[in-house]
């Protein structure tokens, strides 16, 4: 009896430590990008606890007094917080509405041509600016809406309109924002609508015809029913962004000019934080922007996963 | 099918054709225009008198950018951190996305380690703690500083872990009744069978790299140490406006090295360009496996 049971256990120690040794190369793989990860991912989260003090960099984070909620109460009593807020939201939004309905449009144009190669050259051209930075593309556009000799100026010339300064205007800066923002990324997007398009049966469209329904009809009840789970989750998910505007595309075009309508939320805290070296404000701002992203993004990857049963692994 | 080739429809295909058509081209003009601009004297190019096509054509803005030592200097630093990262990047998400391919009742520890990466994507701990973490961990002014602290690409791990579980189960069984162990299974299946994914996944990572800027412009205090895309961004975005009136602005914007700042900002593109049309079917690839996966 005890015989066997001492055999048993010593079986069940060898299958443990042959398991553990089976594992050990596993665990040894991930080490390395563990340790980086720790340490520049979750570091910065720890490092947010200079948001509850008054840090000071000569005696760190364990050196600085610690103030609780008053750097918050300071940035919630500036008005610009507010007007910073606001243009994130409006921008961000504008950007996703027009995200949306720009590359359903052309993947649905572009899927009325039949040319194979044709449909290839247009799909290559619309999004090539998607691959360059928002420094190149950002050069480009300050040479281009220039009031004294860019070109489309020159061209609202023609119509004798007068030379409009597109990057120094409050009227017109987000809408600059939004429109370049769709013209770098909206040839991504149709992309993937278009991937989405080309899994829809063609005997519904045989079927339809038919039935004598004319595009426009096929268009409207196949086409757009077909694209309608991957438009829901490409929106859902685009849910997260409402906080994200587009920092590397603001920075590049604004001026202290458009501050007024087009500085957000990541912009200004870079030039709190780096430019004015105040950290435990900027990161109180930087803390709030986080955790509410946090909730938005959570909120629309727990939606998509369920209504369009999407999972991240 | 049959097309029914009404006139309307024929209509209807003439202005969608004539439509995309403008729509590539929009897309393309800006580009163009600042190579015509970048290839023309300075004088037509103040004059506003280049379109598509240069005016006085002369490369000597572009002999002036590559004479210039920090042009080269930065463009040095570029692809020193383009090949240094990108393997970085590529060795690390082969090295996680394989042990977290595993279902969780052969690797135990699997559900934990997904959501200590996961987690990163979910929550940031924002620009200033970031950069004060580089900072402490001494980087600044080095290159690492643009490679160490991006370099688990999370998204791509993700892309390729489910990659590799879409391969089939019994290739894994036969090689550990072979005696392979997890490294050679890793290298000598694993990796060859994934190489359409894995060439995407690099040449993302390769142009996320030549584009980056802001990481540079921040985390490098010499501008020596600048890569390309912050050095450009130094030259042809900082403009300090504050101090002119609008009026001055208009007539002062820069006018006589304009042509100058188009050939620096279209020697940036190139490389891109270049690649993009021989690779673009992997460029399609990458949208889409990265977007709509199952």
């Amino acid at each position: 009896m005890n015989m066997t049971r001492a055999v048993a256990r010593r079986k069940q120690a060898v299958r443990a430590r042959r398991k553990w040794a089976d594992q050990l190369p596993l665990h040894l793989m991930i080490l390395p990008g563990l340790i980086l990860v720790l340490i520049y991912s979750y570091g910065p989260m720890f490092g947010l606890s200079i948001a509850f003090q008054r840090f000071i960099p000569a005696r760190g984070i364990l050196g600085s007094e610690w103030v609780g909620l008053r750097n918050f109460a300071f940035v919630m009593s500036l008005p610009d917080t507010y007007e910073v807020l606001w243009n994130t939201v409006f921008i961000a939004s504008m950007k996703v509405v027009a995200g949306l309905i720009v590359p359903v449009t052309i993947a649905i144009l572009l899927n009325e041509i039949r040319k194979e190669r044709v449909k290839r050259t247009f799909q290559t051209l619309i999004y090539l600016p998607h691959f360059l930075s928002w420094v190149i593309l950002g050069g480009i556009l300050i040479d281009i809406l220039s009031p004294s000799y860019g070109i489309v100026n020159g061209f609202l010339g023609l119509f004798r309109i007068q030379p409009i300064y597109f990057l120094g205007d409050n009227d017109w800066f987000p809408f600059v924002l939004v429109v370049s923002d769709t013209w770098k990324e909206f040839g991504f997007n149709t992309i993937v609508y278009l991937a989405a398009l080309t899994s829809i049966d063609p005997l519904l469209y045989e079927a339809a015809e038919v039935d004598g329904a004319g595009r426009l009809r096929q268009t409207w009840h196949i086409t757009l029913p077909g694209m309608r789970p991957i438009i829901v989750l490409l929106t859902t998910l685009s849910l997260g962004n409402i906080l994200n505007a587009g920092f590397d595309q603001v920075f590049t075009l604004y001026s202290p000019q458009v501050y007024e309508s087009g500085d957000i939320i990541d912009t200004f805290v870079y030039r709190m934080g780096l430019i004015d070296a105040q950290y435990s404000f900027a990161a109180a701002v930087g803390l709030l922007r986080s955790v509410v992203s946090f909730i938005f993004i959570s909120v629309a990857y727990i939606l998509a996963h369920r209504f369009a049963n999407y999972r991240i692994f | 099918m049959q097309y029914n080739s009404s006139p309307g429809r024929k209509v209807f295909v003439a202005l969608n054709y004539t439509f995309l058509a403008l729509l590539s081209f929009l897309c393309l003009f800006p580009i163009i225009h600042v190579l015509a601009i970048s290839l023309s004297s300075s004088g037509a190019a103040a004059a506003g008198l280049v379109n598509l096509w240069p005016v006085d054509y002369t490369i000597g803005s572009y002999k002036y950018a590559l004479s210039k030592p920090e042009f080269l200097q930065s463009f040095v630093v570029t692809i020193k951190r383009v090949i240094l990262g990108t393997s970085i990047n590529m060795l690390l998400t082969i090295l996680i996305a394989y042990p977290l391919s595993k279902e969780s009742s052969v690797f135990r520890w699997r559900t934990f380690y997904v959501w200590f990466f996961v987690l990163t994507i979910l929550f940031h701990g924002g620009l200033i703690p970031w950069y004060l973490t580089i900072r402490a961990t001494g980087l600044i002014d080095t290159i690492w500083a643009l490679i160490l602290p991006a370099a688990v690409p999370v998204f791509n791990v993700i892309l390729l872990l489910n990659f590799f579980r879409g391969l089939p189960k019994e290739l894994e069984d036969a090689a550990f009744i072979d005696g392979a162990g997890h490294w050679t299974l890793l290298w000598k299946i694993f990796v060859p069978l994934s190489t359409p994914a894995l060439a995407t996944i690099a040449l993302f990572t390769m142009v996320g790299h030549w584009n980056a800027w802001f990481d540079g412009l921040i985390l490098m205090n010499s501008p020596k140490n600048y890569p390309l895309q912050s050095y450009l961004q130094t030259i042809v975005i900082q403009r300090d406006f504050s101090t002119l009136t609008e009026q001055d602005l208009m007539v002062l914007q820069e006018v006589s090295d304009r042509t100058f700042k188009a050939a620096q900002i279209f020697l940036a593109a190139l490389p891109i360009l270049m690649i993009y049309p021989f690779l673009q079917r992997y460029f399609v690839k990458g949208i889409v496996l990265g977007s709509v996966k199952g």
